[in-house]
């Protein structure tokens, strides 16, 4: 009995599992993908590396999203606030927008992510 | 270039507005809700013409037409990587044909019968009042952060919006205030932010703008 409850257990974490990390997550990717491209290429770049279109008069550089080392000391959570408040909501420049107006929550979320695989880096790593 | 070269004294003498320069513009509406859609635009909504444009200068500048998005409608088809960072890559932009000015008349004069916001634009109410560049510049850069995105000068700012340095020469001044207030209201895919402007900067920002479009008016 044991064990045939351990069983169910099992397949319904491993059921859960591929939901989250194939399935969903394979939309979203691209959902965040074209966000990407579409509103923060402008001024962090084609490449994500901070070098976008916009910056030639720029007071502050934007942010290089490739780069580990700066990317990594930043939690998810301020990632999601910066993007969703704006620049001046982590006390950095205005020149970063506030997106709550254009992005859900969950998009703003899956935008984190986005960077994640940008800079190749998790908090903390 | 060629193939947007058309004889739009035909067009609108013969009702055919819809057909010719709906090829790049949107004139009937309904606005695009996806990013594929909004990427898809080749030229500015005209659908909601009559309350975004000024006529006499839809009427000068289809006679004259000059660039006012330096990347073009959507700036990432029209951008590539430099040594120093993206560039704009003129050579995917096209130009938009000139008409005579009894066309341009004519045109202009059909774009302005469409007007399916006049909901938003009667929310808004410009006061008179003046604002000197220096102090505009200030809030508008350093408070607001907007020369990101948009050109106040020919020679400042950024390049993925329109340039703002001619906006009151465009624009309604009703228009100016509605969309800063609620860009994705008019158009939900926008790259403009809501960055919840308040009222009284608002008001500054028209104010700001026509002193702009003034010293543009003096400096050609």
């Amino acid at each position: 009995m044991l064990n045939k409850l351990l069983f169910v257990v099992l397949l319904a974490c491993n059921v859960q599992a591929y939901a989250t990390t194939t399935e969903a997550p394979a939309h979203a990717r691209e959902a965040a993908a074209d966000n990407y491209k579409a509103y923060c290429m402008q001024c962090h770049g084609t490449q994500g590396n901070g070098k976008g279109v916009n910056i030639r008069d720029m007071s502050a550089t934007p942010r290089d999203h490739t780069d580990a080392k700066s990317m990594s000391v930043r939690s998810d959570e301020t990632l999601f606030k910066v993007i969703k408040e704006g620049g001046s909501s982590i006390s950095k420049s205005i020149l970063m927008p506030p997106w709550e107006g254009t992005f859900s929550d969950e998009e703003i979320r899956d935008l984190v992510q986005h960077l994640r695989v940008l800079c190749k880096c998790q908090f903390g790593s | 270039m060629a193939a947007l070269v058309f004889s739009c004294v035909a067009i609108a003498e013969e009702g055919r507005l819809q057909k010719e320069c709906a090829s790049c513009h949107n004139l009937t509406g309904p606005v695009a809700q996806t990013l594929k859609d909004a990427w898809a635009r080749k030229g500015p909504d005209m659908f909601y013409a009559g309350n975004k444009y000024r006529q006499e200068w839809l009427v000068s500048w289809l006679q004259k037409p000059q660039r006012i998005r330096p990347a073009g409608m959507y700036y990432g088809d029209h951008i590539k990587p430099g040594p120093s960072g993206d560039v704009i890559d003129a050579a995917t932009l096209a130009d938009h044909v000139a008409l005579s000015k009894d066309e341009a008349v004519a045109i202009a004069a059909e774009l302005m019968k469409n007007k399916p916001h006049d909901d938003l634009i009667a929310r808004e109410k410009i006061e008179p009042g003046t604002i000197t560049k220096q102090m505009g510049e200030m809030n508008f850069d350093k408070f607001w952060g907007c020369m990101a995105c948009h050109l106040i000068e020919p020679e400042y700012g950024g390049f993925s919006g329109p340039e703002l340095y001619t906006a009151a020469k465009r624009l309604q001044p009703e228009f100016i205030a509605s969309f800063i207030r609620n860009p994705q209201a008019w158009e939900p895919k926008t790259w403009m932010p809501n960055k919840e402007v308040p009222e009284g900067v608002l008001q500054k920002f028209v104010h700001y703008f026509e002193v702009l479009s003034k010293e543009s008016d003096h400096a050609q």
